[in-house]
């Protein structure tokens, strides 16, 4: 793609064309392969044409009626393939309307939970996200023939095993949802270690959910997480690429678009009243970014917070975060028993959290230790710059 | 319509106690009657243990005969339910039926092409 029209249509429409295509062809392969030759047509007629008044319309119009030429010519050769896929494929093109339950297909088919995780995050950048074998690639630390891999063994098993193209019955829904938002959240969590283009694309994917799901609370939780969690990625590292911790950010980096969204999100999920812990960890961090100061953090509602997402979903590292608010609200000696009672023995975050609360105690020896055990697990430079930092004011007071 | 396979993996050895044996055997008849009322039901039925298994072997155009296992491992095949769904999904709501009624891990194998395409005459 070099036309940047072109480029803009493609990265806003590839899933929606797609998905109609998967639809109307039954297969995924022959589905992106139509949409490509649109996106390809499309690439050399609209620079003299224009756009259309619908480009998405006009991509899968043509997709389809390029699809069911080819169909058509295979056919007559006798491929039982295609023969098949045309007994799906309408005869008089027409121009599309709305589509949104094609996309909410395609988004279960790609997070179906007999896909390895790995495929359907795979599946779910390609196919909704548009992005290329070779970015998923990169983005994931594969080889990119390994990745390739992976996308056509997932689309032969969709085939194979005759995994459904549709949204779940009201019964599995809670389920299948549950694993469609860990699919988006997992993408946001490897962008916000690597690259920020795959925050984006969660958050752009967060975005359709919660427009196409808009009766389900956790899925405004998770856009409303990524979304508060995001504005802060111009304040995380400071200028010698060290993480800066949250109370210590200039919150005037913050990105209040994002912040003010995020909170009206939070708040519409309270007024529905049905809490889950998506919307819970959003909450926690509207109380973060409610904060004019770091000083000014209202630790007690965070702390109360943490209580409400062990109650619902508890696990060592929920426990270790609800501890550092405790630090805050009644002292750091109570907040490190707390974490002395966690088996988390290897988690860079968890000797982090010990170092700070025993350099608060005072007890710097072990700190220094705690510091030195932290910078050798965690595997993130910025994090690691600051930890060293701090062990270093250490051995020098 | 799709046949899909629903293999009862059993592990090697141990041998659950008659009462529990009972118990097992009356809940795969339920599920069995249910998948017949559905339409799903082709064939289902549970294997004697790999030392009751003979293996055939080609050998230079002849054929080698040999008692015993095909292959040692922690898990055999136990049984076997065959049948006809519409989709994965259908398939795995019989297989986690079967899970249940058996207490065993089932794996789930769709067979090559639609079900019509076994039958006698298609």
């Amino acid at each position: 793609m070099t036309h940047p029209d072109v480029e803009a249509v493609f990265r806003a429409e590839y899933g929606r064309a797609v998905a109609v295509l998967v639809r109307t062809l039954g297969d995924i392969d022959l589905a992106e392969e139509a949409v490509q030759d649109a996106f390809t047509t499309a690439l050399r007629r609209w620079p003299e044409t224009g756009l259309p008044p619908s480009p998405a319309g006009w991509i899968i119009t043509t997709a389809r009626n390029r699809a069911v030429d080819r169909l058509r010519r295979e056919a007559g050769r006798g491929e039982r393939h295609a023969q098949a896929a045309l007994l799906h494929a309408p005869d008089a093109p027409r121009e599309e309307g709305p589509v949104r339950d094609e996309r909410l297909r395609l988004v279960f088919t790609c997070c179906h939970p007999a896909l390895a995780v790995q495929a359907r995050v795979a599946l779910t950048l390609r196919l909704l996200g548009g992005l290329t074998t070779a970015q998923i690639a990169r983005a994931f630390l594969v080889p990119e023939p390994t990745m390739a891999q992976r996308l056509v063994r997932a689309k032969a098993k969709i085939r194979n095993a005759g995994i459904p193209y549709r949204v779940p019955r009201d019964a599995d829904l809670p389920d299948r949802l549950t694993g469609v938002l860990a699919v988006v959240y997992l993408i946001f969590n490897q962008g916000y270690e690597g690259e920020a283009a795959l925050c984006a694309e969660a958050v752009r994917l967060g975005r359709l959910l919660a427009e196409l799901m808009p009766d389900e609370p956790e899925v405004a939780g998770l856009l409303a997480l990524m979304l508060l969690v995001e504005s802060r990625r111009g304040a995380r590292q400071d200028e010698n690429g060290e993480l800066v911790p949250l109370p210590e950010q200039d919150r005037g980096l913050w990105d209040r678009d994002l912040i003010a969204e995020g909170q009206s999100l939070v708040r519409r999920c309270l007024r529905l009243g049905r809490p889950g812990p998506y919307q819970i960890q959003a909450a926690i961090q509207a109380v973060h970014s409610d904060a004019p100061r770091g000083r000014d953090t209202d630790w007690g509602q965070i702390r109360q917070l943490y209580d409400q997402l062990m109650a619902v979903a508890p696990s060592p590292v929920v426990a270790l975060n609800r501890a550092v608010a405790v630090a805050e609200t009644e002292g750091p000696a109570r907040a490190l028993d707390l974490v002395d009672a966690l088996d988390l023995d290897g988690y860079h975050v968890l000797h982090a959290v010990r170092a700070d609360l025993l350099r608060r105690l005072g007890r710097d020896t072990e700190a220094v230790r705690e510091y030195e055990r932290a910078v050798e697990l965690s595997e993130n430079p910025a994090e690691r710059a600051y930890l060293e930092r701090r062990r270093r004011e250490l051995v020098r007071t | 319509m799709k046949y899909y396979l629903l293999n009862v993996m059993q592990p090697v050895g141990e041998r659950p106690a008659p009462e529990v044996l009972a118990g097992i055997e009356k809940n795969l008849d339920a599920l069995n009657r249910e998948l017949r009322e559905a339409g799903a039901w082709v064939f289902a039925g549970g294997l004697h243990g790999p030392e009751s298994s003979t293996v055939l072997r080609p050998r230079d155009g002849d054929v080698l005969i040999t008692d015993g296992p095909y292959a040692e491992g922690k898990e055999m095949l136990g049984g076997i339910s065959l049948i006809k769904a519409p989709d994965l999904d259908a398939a795995l709501e019989w297989g986690r039926r079967l899970a249940l009624a058996t207490t065993l891990p089932i794996e789930v194998r769709p067979f090559m092409g639609e079900a019509g395409d076994h039958e006698a005459g298609a």
